[in-house]
């Protein structure tokens, strides 16, 4: 196989969730601080995925302090402890950046519902 | 050690590292080389080593060659270049060297033959400027004024369009990244000249290294 494939599929990490597009998430980011290092969990909605194999990378949206702020992830840099699922919602696209001009009541996502409705989601 | 290796440029890719950094990297398939030649001092008048590299069809290999590769027991191969020993080394024909030479960290120097461009304008080749594209200008892509009316001549070295890349490029104070002896690949901070697959040589710096903190 090709020797840039090799080096790249090595480096993929499996131990992470799938991520779709309206997942709400909890990323815990290993932040070094001196020769401490310890964990920091940014939580928000993953609003859009760039594929890329190696270079995938997604980017979560939270509101904090009445401040809308992205974080950009490389998905698979060590940086990444764990990404926890926490809601999964129905949206009908696959770059939510649409949720940036709303706020409020008009920025949420219906969680999508398991087992019925499917076809729907 | 010769200074150098011959090797492959593969592509480029990133990689991670410890600390959780994306690094940009070329992957330089480097070596196995074969020695082919010693020169000494006192038959050649200089010191250094010849190393060969790629495979090469023996149908393809004229006779002189066959015999130069013969004489250390090597198959035929289709790059021969010469690198000066370091200091107070000795190696014999037919001694392989590889990727390993290398260690983490180091810096180096490649050589390579840099992609063609053909015949290219002088803002490409040059990077002059170019006037506006538009408003009535007229005047967009083109040289400017060559000389003026005292000379009444082009000086010689008057940058023109022409020929430019294919020609061969250093880039020099390259990190080595990683060296996988397994596979002979080097990973090398940066971008390296040449094509995809085109031959490169890797050498120990010949610039002064700042000291690691």
């Amino acid at each position: 196989m090709n020797i840039i494939d090799t080096l790249e599929r090595e480096q993929i990490r499996t131990d992470l969730p799938k991520l779709k597009p309206g997942m709400t998430v909890r990323v815990h980011v290993k932040v070094k601080e001196g020769n401490r290092e310890r964990i920091q969990i940014f939580e928000g909605l993953v609003i859009a995925i760039q594929n890329g194999g190696l270079r995938e990378t997604f980017t979560v949206r939270k509101v904090s302090q009445g401040v809308g702020v992205e974080r950009i992830f490389p998905l698979h840099a060590p940086m990444i402890s764990t990404i926890e699922v926490v809601r999964e919602g129905r949206v009908r696209r696959a770059k939510l950046y649409y949720l940036r001009k709303l706020s409020g009541r008009a920025a949420r996502i219906t969680e999508r519902r398991k087992g019925i409705n499917v076809s729907e989601g | 050690m010769p200074v150098g290796i011959l090797g492959r440029k593969v592509g480029m890719t990133q990689i991670f590292t410890p600390e959780g950094r994306a690094v940009p990297v070329t992957v330089v398939e480097a070596g196995p080389c074969t020695v082919m030649q010693t020169k000494t001092l006192e038959r050649d008048g200089y010191t250094s080593v010849q190393l060969g590299f790629g495979e090469k069809r023996e149908n393809r290999t004229n006779k002189p060659l066959l015999g130069h590769f013969a004489k250390a027991n090597a198959k035929p191969v289709s790059y021969l270049r010469e690198f000066a020993l370091e200091e107070g080394e000795n190696l014999t024909v037919g001694q392989e060297i590889k990727a390993d030479m290398f260690k983490e960290g180091e810096i180096v120097d490649v050589v390579g033959t840099s992609k063609g461009k053909g015949f290219a304008g002088a803002i490409k080749r040059h990077n002059f400027n170019r006037a506006a594209m538009s408003h009535g200008s007229m005047y967009h892509r083109r040289p400017g004024s060559l000389s003026g009316t005292d000379p009444a001549r082009v000086f010689k070295g008057r940058r023109l369009p022409g020929h430019l890349g294919m020609e061969r490029v250093t880039t020099r104070g390259l990190e080595v990244v990683r060296v996988d002896a397994e596979r002979n690949l080097l990973l090398i901070k940066g971008s390296v000249p040449g094509s995809r697959g085109g031959m490169v040589l890797v050498k120990r710096t010949t610039k002064r290294v700042k000291q690691a903190k």
